[in-house]
């Protein structure tokens, strides 16, 4: 089975991020750099598929140079190839132009089934997955919590408020899979020093027939960026004989219970 | 100009002069994934381990499936990287504890390294594969009650036997050594010092541990005692005789120690900043005080100071070898490093300092066996002094 994950190198998130006050991009140079806390998650999955399976693990990620680390890095976890889309002309894509640049590139590889974590922990806008598979015309199985494949048949369960359903679809296809889908193992020294040896596919938007998709091009601007306003005072619920309900109203109010 | 100069990152208080630049993608990853596996696995129980004095075996078949047994060395299963590798994980898991970058010292290099460097190829193929996957665990016995810093006066002998060697003798303040397999003796012969693999559970055999500690309480220590030990031949290291064995396999340890300590200094160093960030006094944080800046920076200056000794041993390790001297050095002046700055980060902390709720008086009780263990500060003095001088102050 030939899986394919996307990863992300990103800001770390457990630093506060910056914005570029000219452009409103987050500052990626000079502050320390990890792969997506969410994309660990995907390349175990799909390394955990293709040990039980037989076949491997393509991971494919587009952004800065430094994204090589994280490329890097799901080669020491144990995936077979890297492929690194990079390109001044990109800086600063969309989604959409993420997900066609992202979507090139696993078309030219080959793929039985692409894994993505469920949104990116910088951007979040959470349409990337979703566009791949459209762009792949193949099923998009999104927000998956467990991932069962037998080689032709995907099988999750489907995070939902009140649980999970149950979501099958034949390969090809995408599927998303949320933080907590697994435990991801540490890339292990002998992993690391290993994946200097597999193939690495350095490409860039021509080589993908997408000359012109970059940021420049891209179908939306960010126009302003504004802090989020600062929390409202909460509500103190007073007990005059109802406050259980009332706090119990309220919590189901936010669907919390 | 005619370049352009690129953008000054954000001030590092732990790397003010971006020494992680130099690393290679390798050792950053290295560095990444050991410092993520002690953040997720070994902070959350250290603190418990040590306050009941227990060792955190729970975690060491991970440590091996990590790769970090042996990782340095190249062949038998284990990892292959650099010196500079290694010292990384030696950083990191001091970062943790003490205890548990003594773990990966002893096995790494004062257990397997012997054999890779001095042992048969059968002795080699047989041990080596099985101590990187941690499926035995191996410890060193050069220390007795009576010879600490002269080892040369040891008087654990071992005498030819037919085909087998005899050993009788007892070894002291033994890292690991209870919970170990193999231990690899260092014993007087006619014909001078040699190393021998000694197995766990051979007739006269033990190992009884060192307790009431109030260091390295999460390490495992213990006294050997042999007593007429019959070893066969093919278990003694062909390849060496003399002091020169053992003392070999202590630079190799010694070169991750020098690493090792500013893991537990930064750990402390860290601590302390954010504790004086939050703790107010007289209406504002105290690191708004003079007096504490002035620790804080301390701390940070001989933290860089240590992390620059230790990087560039690395590179020269790396590069072209190192000499005793010059790990002496090293060691000497980053144990006194470290032990300062968690005496210092303890002041910050205030009686918080003395409670295992904070990493600062862990580390600083460990770091007190740090200061003894592998050659004391004052034999590494006077190494570093006959290097100087041309004059041995030991004899």
């Amino acid at each position: 089975m030939k899986v394919v994950v996307c990863v992300k190198q990103i800001p770390d998130p457990n630093t506060t991020g910056q914005l570029d006050p000219q452009t409103h991009l987050l500052k990626r140079d000079g502050v320390e750099v990890v792969m997506d806390p969410g994309d660990e998650f995907g390349v175990e999955a799909g390394l955990k598929l293709v040990e039980a399976q037989g076949g491997e693990v393509t991971v494919v990620s587009m952004g800065p140079e430094r994204g090589l680390d994280a490329v890097r890095k799901a080669l020491a976890m144990g995936a077979a190839k890297g492929i690194l889309i990079s390109d001044d002309a990109l800086r600063g894509s969309d989604a959409l132009t993420t997900a066609r640049v992202l979507a090139e590139a696993i078309k030219r590889e080959g793929f039985d089934l692409v894994i993505t974590a469920t949104e990116s922990t910088d951007g979040y806008t959470g349409v990337v997955p979703q566009a791949i598979a459209e762009l792949l015309d193949v099923p998009a199985v999104t927000f998956a919590k467990s991932v069962e494949c037998d080689g032709s048949t995907l099988k999750v369960q489907r995070q939902t408020e009140a649980g999970h359903d149950v979501v099958e679809a034949s390969l090809p296809a995408v599927v998303s899979v949320t933080a907590g889908v697994n435990e991801p193992r540490y890339p292990s020294l002998k992993g690391i020093m290993g994946a200097k040896s597999k193939p690495l596919d350095r490409l860039s938007p021509s080589d993908l027939g997408l000359d012109g998709q970059g940021g420049a091009s891209a179908g939306q601007s960010i126009t302003a960026v504004q802090p989020a306003p600062e929390r409202a005072a909460g509500e103190i619920v007073k007990d005059e004989g109802d406050a259980a309900k009332r706090v119990a109203d309220f919590l189901a109010s936010k669907k919390v219970i | 100009m005619t370049e352009a100069r690129r953008a000054a990152p954000p001030f590092s208080a732990t790397d003010p002069y971006l020494l992680d630049d130099q690393l290679s993608d390798d050792e950053r990853l290295v560095r990444d994934t050991v410092r993520a596996f002690v953040r997720d696995r070994v902070l959350p129980t250290i603190g418990e381990h040590f306050e009941k004095g227990t060792f955190p075996r729970e975690l060491m078949a991970e440590v091996a499936e990590l790769g970090l047994l042996g990782m340095h060395l190249k062949g038998h299963g284990c990892a292959g990287t650099s010196a500079t590798a290694y010292g990384v994980a030696c950083e990191e898991m001091e970062a943790g504890d003490s205890a548990v970058r003594s773990f990966i010292s002893v096995q790494g290099s004062l257990a397997m390294f012997p054999i890779w460097k001095f042992g048969s190829d059968e002795q080699k193929e047989r041990w080596l594969p099985q101590m990187a996957a941690g499926k035995v665990i191996g410890c060193f016995g050069l220390t007795e009650p009576d010879a600490g810093s002269d080892p040369a006066t040891m008087r654990t002998h071992a005498r030819r036997d037919g085909d087998d060697w005899i050993l009788d003798g007892t070894k002291m303040w033994i890292t690991n050594g209870s919970i170990a397999d193999i231990a690899v003796i260092w014993a007087n012969t006619d014909s001078g010092i040699r190393g021998f693999i000694v197995e766990r559970g051979m007739r006269g055999f033990g190992a009884r541990d060192v307790t009431r500690k109030l260091s390295l309480r999460a390490s495992v220590t213990s006294e050997l005692t042999l007593e007429g030990v019959r070893v066969p031949n093919g278990s003694m290291l062909p390849e060496v005789s003399g002091l020169r064995g053992p003392l070999s396999c202590l630079t190799e340890a010694r070169f991750g120690i020098a690493w090792g300590t500013m893991g537990a200094a930064r750990a402390c160093f860290e601590a302390a900043r954010d504790y004086s960030m939050q703790r107010r006094a007289f209406g504002k944080p105290i690191a708004s005080f003079q007096l504490t800046q002035e620790k804080l920076v301390d701390m940070a200056t001989a933290l860089l100071h240590g992390r620059l000794v230790a990087h560039r041993l690395g590179v020269l390790k790396d590069s072209r070898g190192v000499t005793p001297e010059q790990v002496s050095i090293a060691k000497r002046s980053n144990v006194r490093i470290a032990i300062d700055i968690a005496r210092t980060a303890r002041t910050v902390l205030g009686a918080n300092g003395i409670t295992l709720e904070y990493p600062v008086v862990r580390h600083m009780n460990n770091l007190e066996s740090v200061l003894t263990y592998e050659g004391t500060e004052e034999v590494h003095t006077l190494v570093i002094g006959k290097a100087i001088t041309g004059e041995d102050a030991f004899s």
